[in-house]
């Protein structure tokens, strides 16, 4: 049936898909314009010209950038991210273990931090420009403020130097229990929540203050309905749409921009992994990396389109 | 204790304001104000804004708008002082004692939620019934409000019905918890005449079946004279007069009564149409994305010096005209002829000139200006695009606009901010008229003024016009409005023209059907009109 809503969502889906056709050319392009050779990087200084040549046809580097492109887009549209230079090892099977494990650090991150941030929003809506409000407002501004690699370091000497309570180096390996991993990632996940932590909280406060100046929440106080039924039945459904947003951009965060944090707190995912193969000037794996970066990146963001679409009840019940 | 539901006594209410450049200061908006209410009683409050109407009306419920304070007095429901009782216990006296029907029904719904939910939430909250009760009180109630479809608008969502019909399912989320007392607070004034009167019989209908009392809270007489057993007339805040609706509209006793009383005094000698149109309008039809024609084949002229009302409800597409014509919306059919020449339909192919010779001042003067200038910068715009003046020659002219506009020099390095309604509709008025232009579009400009301030921003536009020889295209819903100004009439109706002429022609019999509808909808001030009316109409509103 023509719903309405199915058609924006269909045209959400298609734009994404777009962007991210848009973002794999941006990508190869990118490492195309890196100075350098790959070949002469391989082999390293003291290669004859005669090898370098022979693995640059090996490598298909004679081909045209744009045959190159479609190759490998080809070759990622069938689950094939391409070789690694470095080891010679399929990048997809390297990566996988990275990427479950930097999913399995921010999924932990955003249970603690989405919930932890709506309900510090409501509250500080509850009490605003009371005492509550301005240490929430306060603390999270702080936290914020501080950079991530200084809250790191400050929370392994404080918690796991000085006290001992969790470990400094978060390292994961198959054998261990839920309960093991979880104390493993336990400071790289807080670090992660307080970084997230005040930009969520201060657009639930906003959103939710917005619409708490609509002639319908006079309506709500005026029918007798204590201040918490308030927000929540009338002010909280209708503030929806920004505050989604702002969370996947954040959940979008937790899963792209975590390279320094793993980098502190040696934690073997993506971040590590994409750094490590910067550095050894590996092509191949850094294109795929940036690739899956950016389809996380652009896929939350249109769930938090389609959630808005949906949240919407002209669009939901049209006349 | 006496058997009065409400008791207000020497009732004082403050604000803090905070005008730009000055200090935060408190001020009081109501003096000194007492009333007492009877079971089953109904009151009109009435008085212009600022007349702290509203504010008396939420003090019953012991509640202060926007940063608004209760600093004195007792107000007393059902024996008890609701000013003395904590958070605990008004949430008990509101929505069960007392409760409040809002001017706009339409932003006072949760948008998100089901209209059912939201009418017997109340009920539930305070425990007065079960469920299927409540839900069934709420479908009988809709019924009696004449509300269609009774049994399934519950299920709706607040946008998928009507302003007037919103209005009503508002009454009935008032009058489901069965209160003493309901504010009705302009509960009328947002909507069309023709919608009006049938919210209107439904409130009145409402009050009689349920022997509900009501504060009615109203800037126009004539509504209030309908609905009410006695009258209290409000100014700045202090009681003016007091006495049953028969004797405020029959003898008023003091000046400030009398002038409501006999507002819309401005008389205007009709003026015989000329042989060369200022602009023709031929053939207009024109749609907003393609689809759904909001004009149909739409012909009018404006002469030279002259007026030109359009008339309509909500929906009938007398805007869009305006739209068309100022090139906002081209039209997919028809052509405009400005001054013996066509008229590009899209704005900006537009020249300057043309621009200029064609102006607009809108309903709402306060988004129509740039809070960041001063009125002297606002006026001084459009000499300096058009004109080219600079320093001195351009004071100069603003002085003068000013001066014609009777606000004088002083108020040219005010704030739009530091200006009351009806001084922010004259510099607006005084922003289109620097451009010198030959024709003026009028949309809705006194709609949002209280009457008497209207009825100066009208009789000043006739004076301009006779001063200026500029022509109007005055469009507006209120037809008192239209007799007093307009030297020809164009009724429109769902995106027609139905009756077009002379202001002498329209307004003489025979009538087609909805001009007559429009016509005998226009509240008149005496009692028993309602009924009146009600009983020979012959078609319904659009709105409904």
């Amino acid at each position: 049936m023509g719903h309405p809503i199915l058609n924006l969502v269909a045209q959400r889906i298609a734009l994404g898909l777009l962007l991210l056709f848009l973002a794999s050319g941006l990508i190869f392009i990118g490492t195309q314009i890196l100075p350098g050779d790959v070949a002469q990087s391989i082999l390293g200084q003291s290669a004859t010209p005669e090898a370098v040549a022979n693995l640059r046809k090996e490598l298909g580097l004679n081909d045209p950038a744009y045959v190159r492109y479609f190759k490998w887009l080809a070759g990622v549209l069938q689950g094939d991210l391409g070789t690694a230079l470095s080891n010679g090892k399929s990048i997809a099977e390297g990566i996988s273990s990275r990427l479950q494990n930097t999913l399995f650090l921010a999924s932990w991150a955003a249970a603690l931090s989405v919930p932890l941030a709506v309900v510090l929003g409501l509250l500080a809506v509850q009490y605003r420009n009371r005492w509550p409000d301005k240490l929430i407002s306060g603390v999270s501004l702080a936290s914020i403020s501080l950079p991530e690699f200084f809250i790191g370091y400050l929370l392994i000497y404080f918690v796991s130097v000085q006290l001992g309570w969790f470990p400094s180096v978060a390292i994961l390996n198959e054998t261990m229990t839920l309960g093991e991993k979880l104390n493993a990632i336990a400071l790289p996940v807080v670090v992660l929540t307080m970084v997230v932590l005040a930009h969520m909280m201060r657009m639930t406060r906003a959103a939710i203050l917005n619409v708490m100046q609509s002639a319908y929440i006079e309506t709500a106080e005026l029918k007798g309905l204590n201040p918490f039924t308030v927000i929540r039945k009338h002010a909280f459904p209708n503030a929806i749409a920004p505050i989604v947003n702002v969370v996947m951009i954040n959940l979008a965060y937790l899963v792209v921009g975590v390279v320094i944090v793993e980098v502190i707190f040696v934690y073997p995912g993506m971040g590590q992994y994409l750094v490590d193969h910067v550095s050894k000037r590996d092509v191949p794996v850094v294109q795929a990396c940036a690739l899956i970066f950016a389809s996380v990146y652009i896929s939350l963001n249109i769930i938090a389109d389609i959630v808005s679409i949906v949240a919407n009840p002209r669009l939901r019940h049209p006349k | 204790m006496s058997d009065n539901l409400l008791e207000i006594k020497n009732l004082k209410i403050g604000a803090t304001v905070y005008p730009p450049g000055e200090k935060p200061h408190d001020i009081t908006i109501v003096h000194d104000v007492s009333l007492d209410l009877k079971k089953g009683q109904v009151m009109g409050l009435i008085g212009e804004s600022g007349a702290g109407k509203s504010t008396i009306g939420l003090s019953s419920m012991s509640y202060g708008r926007g940063g608004v304070e209760i600093t004195g007095g007792e107000v007393f429901v059902n024996g008890r002082d609701i000013l003395k009782i904590q958070a605990h216990g008004l949430r008990e006296l509101r929505g069960r004692e007392v409760t409040y029907v809002s001017q706009s029904a339409a932003a006072s719904f949760n948008p998100a939620m089901r209209l059912m939910d939201q009418v017997i939430e109340t009920t539930l909250l305070h425990g007065l019934s079960t469920k299927t009760q409540a839900e069934e009180r709420a479908i009988e109630l809709f019924r009696s409000l004449g509300l269609p479809d009774p049994e399934n608008i519950g299920n709706r969502y607040p946008h998928q019905v009507s302003g007037g019909q919103l209005q009503r399912v508002m009454t009935a989320m008032a009058l489901c918890p069965k209160p003493d007392l309901i504010v009705f607070d302009e509960p009328t004034t947002a909507l069309d005449v023709t919608t009006q009167i049938d919210v209107l019989a439904a409130i009145k209908k409402a009050i009689r079946d349920t022997g509900v009392a009501a504060l009615y809270i109203t800037h126009d007489l004539a509504v209030v004279a309908q609905v009410s057993d006695e009258i209290l007339v409000l100014r700045h805040g202090n009681m003016v007069e007091h006495g049953t609706v028969q004797q405020i509209i029959e003898e008023p006793k003091e000046e400030y009564t009398q002038e409501l009383v006999k507002a819309h005094s401005i008389t205007h000698e009709e003026k015989k149409p000329t042989d060369n149109p200022i602009l023709r309008v031929e053939n207009i039809t024109a749609s907003y994305a393609g689809t759904i024609k909001v004009l149909k084949d739409v012909s009018v002229d404006i002469h030279a010096g002259q007026t030109l009302a359009v008339v309509g409800e909500s929906g009938s597409g007398k805007s869009t005209l305006a739209r068309v014509i100022t090139g906002l919306l081209p039209p997919s059919e028809g052509r405009i002829v400005f001054d013996g020449k066509e008229l590009t339909p899209a704005l900006p192919n537009r020249s300057l000139d043309d621009l200029r010779e064609l102006q607009m001042i809108y309903q709402m003067a306060d988004v129509a200006m740039n809070p960041r200038q001063t009125v002297g910068q606002i006026i001084g715009r459009p000499l300096e695009l058009y004109f080219g003046m600079k320093g001195a020659e351009k004071r100069k002219r603003v002085i003068e606009l000013l001066d014609e506009i009777e606000m004088g020099e002083k108020f040219i390095d005010r704030y739009p901010a530091e200006l009351s309604g009806g001084q922010k509709q004259r510099v607006c008025i005084a922003r289109s008229l620097a451009a010198k232009p030959k024709l003026i579009i009028c949309d809705e400009v006194t709609s949002a003024l209280d009457p008497l301030v209207a009825d100066g921003i009208l009789k000043l536009l006739l004076d301009l016009q006779k001063i200026e020889n500029v022509a109007y295209l005055f469009i507006t819903h209120d037809l008192a409005t239209v007799k007093s100004i307009s030297d020809s009439i164009a009724v429109m109706y769902l995106g027609e023209l139905v009756r077009y002429g002379t202001k002498s022609e329209v307004l003489s019999p025979p009538f087609d059907d909805y001009t007559d509808l429009l016509l005998s909808s226009v509240p008149e001030m005496k009692l028993g009109w309602l009924e009146e009316v009600l009983a020979d109409r012959k078609m319904e509103s659009a709105g409904n």
